[in-house]
């Protein structure tokens, strides 16, 4: 039975633990980043930031939403990466970095913004699930370390339930009309499920987001690239790529605080 | 108690890649087996400590490999936190040793002194025992302006201490008082 | 807190005021889901809307320091609600448990017939002479009581004369809080008034830091004592406290004011540890009163023990000769100000930073100057460490020695911590530290037996008994086993560990560092290092065997108001404890003593740490008043509008150099500091990681739209926040969750700023404390951080 990751925005607390509890376990280096009037940073999801809250002020209400990778069973990202270097193992949808061109395909087919290219390591990065964890009868470490259990892990089946249920009682008990769970059907079914209080596009999610092929890419990029261009890209990105596996490895040995 | 004595279940073969998992009483997880190719990258923790933040007590697990923390994540089995941790909990991995900005020498300022200048264990608390007695004998008051007897220093003050362990808050607030000093204030004031 | 972090999932109704869990307690909020997945509410009274007002059933805003006047409205509205619908009350709790039935001084006058002021003010010293704030006593000594609360001089009628003035509306136009949601909080907190409803008031500095923050506090005991919900599950009062151990070390009493254990620090006047013991200890001749510190004496002796052991006899007074007498008040305040004089030359700074953490900080930071040494024991280059080097002060010009010791962090050490829920926690040594580093318990030891050996040497140094007959055998590391045992205490005429403070001695036969420790550590073992997750009885999630908590390992305190007059749960789905018959089930009880009715000769009230036994809602112990009473802070934008009593009448006002006042011509807005959950306090751990540094990277100032536009502000701009005694210059976060208030029909704004920045670390900033006043509560001298008056501009 597939798992999936449950985020009840309804419980939220924006503590942002999950931010940090997945640096923590994944050795990401914290981004610097300035104060531009909001507490919501960083700005973005990036290669080194694979989870973060969005706060949105609405008058009488502050929304927070964490915002991942949806482990989507149409993944527009493995179905445009060129080198078949994005696939899923079980549910979880996974970049595997030594195959990474760094093409950036995945980043601008993505529906949800996720997967970014990191600039030290050249290569497409995103939520990995966890998957050492998950596949080893841990949580994920932003559902482990979320304090009012607002990211739950389980069967998503279960979860499903259960965010029906929290909806239900979202419209009954607590006035939110427009309660609803995302996530069980879009992009042939999600593995990061929402319960969200608002329609999704007040919290920054497509109400119906498309799956992106590797023709719908090709459309998107006619209009800046040409096809020569793209057809090269792959190979002097391979190249590109060997050489900043190297200068990782200098790196590593040099050392520094993460 | 420490984990390791509780039969906390080890797993992975490589001292590199072993994971412990916890027991909880009555929630035995039972494990899956990893999809292919994906050891546990490191292990979640052997020994327990609580957070040193805010006093909510909150139960965290360290792995540390010969005394280098590897991960800190929250405690499962702690009954106020459950496992779970805030974005300071969540971040005290990089309050261990190989944060660069952590002191790991005396450092000393003299008078007028534009730098610090790194000295000796003995030799910072030898100079600080002998000011603290410099300036407690030369201040010392047997009697106030009302004549009782109190017999008291008002020269040295002590602040801070809700950082410290019971253990450490016992040792302080003895030596202080019998030192005769009644300026003595901590974080509970403000 | 009365209660405990896992009893929050107990409760009914949680009201968050002074406080906001969701960014300084996190943790609590895994607890207050679970009660909301219940059906509680959560109800936040902020004057800006957080991330607990978020999460909250009802967000009421109010105005910074008017707290009194808000629960003072609510107070009156249960107190007309108890007449109109008594049922809906606890009614026997009140008569039975509380002082509510208490005859008062026929002398006795409040606020509303005096003006704002109590009987007995004395203008020209800013004090009481409190003798009407009395009882009136029987033939035996005992306070005389009418259980039909009808007496004109009654506690009940006094209170209820007290609070007529505070209606809605007045409430409202002073604090701001709209009518309509103000109204609505009062209703669903007084729910919690039925017998077997609860409701707990979360609070924390919101409260405490204040001119008037002991009366704030007083007033939210009060209502819960109307309400019945001091003692029960999901109820209590609950101060969230904010450092790891800030709990422990308050019970440790690293304050001026008290030693180990809650005992009072002798003054001049104690000649005599007789003449001491007879001042502080309280007396009571009603035999149903336990009064608890009637054992002060044994507490004493005990901890005279721990101290200095064999050197402590009889006829040396146990060594009470040896302890330092306070002539007057060495509070933060007066200790910044002793030093700013001239008067204090040398400063030990143990993981605290004054000059980020202290109020008037530019004030405080001139005073180090004036220190000959200062020593600082952290795990950082701290702004205090670092003072002689900050913004716009050279080095040349500061004579002050400083020793920076690199202490450990907390899991590269073993000892016990206390937290909020007076839970005493063992850790553990995890890691090594970096080079040299080491803990701060081998640090005082090794600085200990060089100032030993120092005074050993000199005997014309004055009063070394003191320093040379005190127990101080550690060796060359100190074992923190050993330590907890002194802290728990022996029998000395056995060599075992106490078992409990129930059989300390004041015969010197018994040791105890901390009676409230005492059976923390026992000959069963090292109990604060259990972890035995057994839920407990009735399954409310007390834990009684994991880690162990003071005192006794009660888990809420004044248990015994749990139950009806016959030991009977007033909550049967939340009991606490419960009389079997034959003894109590359940928690630990508040003394063994069989129920009220079950057996009247017997029995003990259950506020047995109260002199007569009965919950105060009368307090004539503080100096402020017997109830709590509106004032303005001492920086107000508005005049009091319920008397011509401006502030607090009690607190010190400090007149020294650069203690400035600001008024409101030329500082017309409201301001407040406060914390958010990515740092910690005055920022030396988190502004020194990089994780929470990415997350908050810069100081900012939280203001509304309203005055953004008309300052010409804009948001992620830079501004500057002015008041009488300094400038921060920070990044302008403009929002919808700052309202300006309407306070009298008059526009109030009102702007904060979390006061985590400072000059070192990885992320730098103004420190807020650049803003603050010098001055603090009348009752605690804490600080009023809360409530000041600014200007702010454009950068």
């Amino acid at each position: 039975m597939p798992k999936a990751r449950l985020i009840d925005t309804s419980k939220c607390t924006a503590c942002r633990g999950c931010q940090v509890a997945c640096k923590q376990w994944n050795e990401l280096p914290a981004e610097e980043t300035k104060q531009l009037g909001t507490y919501e940073n960083p700005p973005h999801l990036s290669g080194n930031t694979w989870i973060k809250v969005e706060f949105r002020e609405r008058p009488g209400e502050w929304l927070f939403r964490a915002h991942t990778c949806m482990h989507c069973v149409d993944a527009s990202c493995e179905k445009v990466c060129p080198t078949g270097a994005i696939s899923h193992q079980g549910e979880v949808v996974l970049i595997d970095q030594k195959q990474c061109i760094g093409c950036g395909y995945c980043v601008l087919a993505c529906p949800y913004n996720v997967p970014h290219r990191d600039e030290i390591t050249g290569t497409a990065r995103k939520c990995t699930f966890c998957i050492d964890r998950i596949g080893n009868g841990l949580e994920p470490a932003c559902a482990k370390t979320c304090p009012p259990g607002a990211i739950k892990f389980g069967e998503r089946a279960d979860l499903i339930a259960m965010a029906e249920q929290r909806v239900q009682t979202l419209i009954s008990d607590y006035g939110y009309p427009n309660a609803n769970v995302y996530g069980a059907d879009e992009l042939g079914g999600l593995h990061t499920i929402y319960v969200l209080t608002e329609r999704p596009s007040a919290l920054g999610l497509p109400e119906t987001p498309e799956v992106a092929t590797s023709t719908v890419l090709a459309q998107w990029l006619s209009g800046v690239v040409t096809a020569g261009v793209l057809a090269a890209l792959p190979f002097w990105l391979l190249f590109k790529r060997k050489k900043q596996i190297e200068a990782e490895q200098k790196s590593k040995v040099e050392g520094g605080v993460r | 108690m420490e984990l390791s004595r509780r039969g906390f279940l080890k797993l992975g073969a490589a001292a590199t890649a072993g994971i412990v998992i916890f027991e909880p009483l009555g929630l035995k997880r039972a494990l899956a087996a990893p999809p292919k190719g994906f050891s546990v990258s490191k292990r979640v923790g052997e020994k327990t400590t609580i957070c040193p933040y805010d006093a909510s007590g909150c139960g965290f697990v360290v792995a540390a490999d010969n005394g280098q923390v590897i991960n800190i994540e929250g405690d499962p089995d702690h009954p106020i936190n459950r496992g779970t941790a805030c974005s300071k909990g969540a971040s005290l991995r990089q309050l261990a040793a190989d944060n660069p900005r952590r002191l790991g020498k005396v450092l000393y300022r003299a008078p007028g002194g534009s730098e610090w200048q790194e000295k000796s264990w003995d030799w910072a608390l030898d100079q600080i025992a002998r000011k603290i007695k410099t300036t407690r004998d030369a201040s010392w008051r047997e009697r106030d302006d009302d004549g009782y007897v109190v017999n008291r220093t008002e020269a040295v003050a002590s602040v801070g201490g809700a950082s410290l362990d019971n253990e450490e808050c016992h040792l302080l607030v003895k030596m202080l008082r019998s030192l005769g000093l009644v300026y003595v204030e901590h974080q509970a004031r403000i | 807190m009365t209660n405990h972090w896992n009893d929050i999932a107990n409760s009914d109704c949680m009201l968050a005021i002074g406080s906001n869990p969701a960014e300084n307690h996190p943790a609590a909020f895994g607890h207050i889901t679970e009660a909301k997945e219940r059906g509680a509410k959560l109800i936040s009274v902020d004057p800006r809307f957080t991330r607990t007002s978020a999460k909250a059933d009802i967000y009421c805003p109010l105005r910074s320091g008017t707290d009194v006047a808000f629960i003072g409205g609510v107070i009156k509205y249960v107190l007309d609600d108890m007449e109109a619908n008594p049922t809906n009350y606890n009614m026997t709790y009140v008569t039975e448990y509380t002082n509510a039935p208490y005859l008062v001084d026929p002398d006795f006058r409040g606020p509303a017939d005096l003006d704002g002021l109590f009987s007995g003010y004395d203008a020209d010293n800013r004090s009481y002479d409190k003798s009407s704030w009395s009882y009136q006593l029987d033939e035996q000594g005992i306070p005389k009581r009418d259980m039909s609360l009808q007496d004109p001089n009654c506690v009940f009628q006094h209170l209820k004369k007290q609070y007529a003035r505070y209606t809605p509306e007045v409430a409202s136009s002073i604090t701001g809080a709209p009518v309509a949601t103000f109204l609505e909080v009062c209703q669903t907190f007084a729910a919690t008034g039925k017998a077997g409803k609860s409701g707990t008031i979360m609070y924390a500095m919101g409260a405490t830091q204040h001119t008037n923050g002991t009366q704030m506090i007083r007033s939210y005991a009060i209502l819960q004592l109307l309400l019945a919900n001091i003692g029960v599950a999901g109820g209590g009062i609950n101060a969230m406290r904010g450092e790891s151990n800030v709990q422990g070390s308050t019970d440790h009493c690293l304050l001026f004011h008290i030693l180990p254990g809650y005992l009072k620090t002798p003054i001049n006047k104690d000649e005599t540890l007789a003449q001491y013991l007879e001042r502080v200890t309280p007396k009571s001749n009603d035999p149903k009163s336990a009064n608890w510190w009637q054992n002060t004496p044994k507490y004493m002796v005990s901890l005279l023990k721990a101290w200095y052991g064999d050197s402590a006899t009889a006829s040396n007074e146990f060594g009470y000769g040896y302890l330092p007498k306070n002539s007057g008040n060495y509070s933060w305040i007066s200790l910044f100000e002793a030093m700013y004089d001239g008067v204090i030359k040398g400063l030990m700074c143990w993981g605290q930073n004054p000059a980020v953490c202290g109020p008037n900080v530019n004030k405080e930071r001139k005073a180090l100057e004036n220190l000959d040494w200062l020593v600082a024991v952290d795990l950082w280059e701290t702004e205090t460490a670092a003072f002689w080097k900050r913004p716009g002060a050279n080095p040349a010009d500061i004579n002050t020695e400083v020793f920076l010791l690199p202490a450990v962090a907390s899991f590269e050490k073993e000892g016990s911590v206390t937290n909020s829920g007076r839970w005493s926690q063992w850790r553990y040594k995890c890691a090594d530290p970096p080079g040299e580093a080491m803990p701060d318990l081998d640090i005082i030891n090794q600085l200990m037996v060089k100032i030993r050996e120092l005074y050993d040497g000199d005997a014309t140094a004055p009063h070394r008994d003191a320093i040379l007959n005190l127990t101080w055998d550690y060796g060359s590391h100190v074992d923190p086993h050993q330590v907890a045992k002194e802290i728990n205490g022996y029998d000395l005429t056995t060599g075992k560990l106490m078992a409990s403070f129930g059989k300390l001695k004041d015969d010197g036969t018994t040791s105890s560092g901390n009676w409230l420790y005492c059976a923390s550590y026992t000959e069963d073992g090292n109990m604060a290092a259990r972890r035995d997750l057994t839920p407990g009885p009735f399954n409310i999630g007390l834990y009684p065997k994991w880690a162990w908590c003071w005192p006794v390992n009660r888990r809420i305190i004044y248990n015994r108001a749990s139950v009806d007059l016959n030991g009977n749960p007033w909550d049967s789905e939340h009991p606490v404890i419960a009389w079997d018959g034959g003894g109590w089930i359940g928690d630990v009880p508040d003394g063994g003593w069989p129920p009220m009715a079950v057996d009247p000769e017997n029995t003990k009230y259950p506020f047995i740490m109260k002199a007569e036994g009965h919950a105060h809602v009368f307090g004539p112990g503080l100096v402020d008043g017997p109830f709590p009473e509106h004032y303005e802070p001492w920086e107000s934008p508005v005049e009091n509008m319920l008397s011509g009593t401006q502030n607090d009448p009690a607190f010190k006002i400090w007149a020294g150099p650069m203690d400035y006042k600001g008024t409101p011509d030329k500082y017309p807005i409201v301001c407040t500091t406060y914390r958010v959950v990515e740092h910690w306090q005055a920022g030396q751990m988190t502004r020194n990681m990089p994780w929470n540094v990415e997350l908050m990277p810069e100081m900012f100032v939280e203001l509304s739209e309203e005055l953004a536009a008309e300052k010409g502000i804009v948001n992620g701009g830079r501004l500057v926040v002015e008041t009488a005694r300094g400038q921060v210059e920070a990044v302008a976060m403009v929002t919808g969750r700052f309202k300006p208030f309407q306070i009298n029909g008059r526009k109030i704004h009102q702007v904060g700023m979390p006061w985590h920045w400072g000059y070192t670390g990885l992320s730098t900033g103004d420190s807020a404390n650049l803003l603050t006043p010098h001055v603090g509560d009348a009752n605690t001298m804490i600080p009023e951080f809360k409530a000041f008056l600014c200007d702010v501009k454009k950068a």
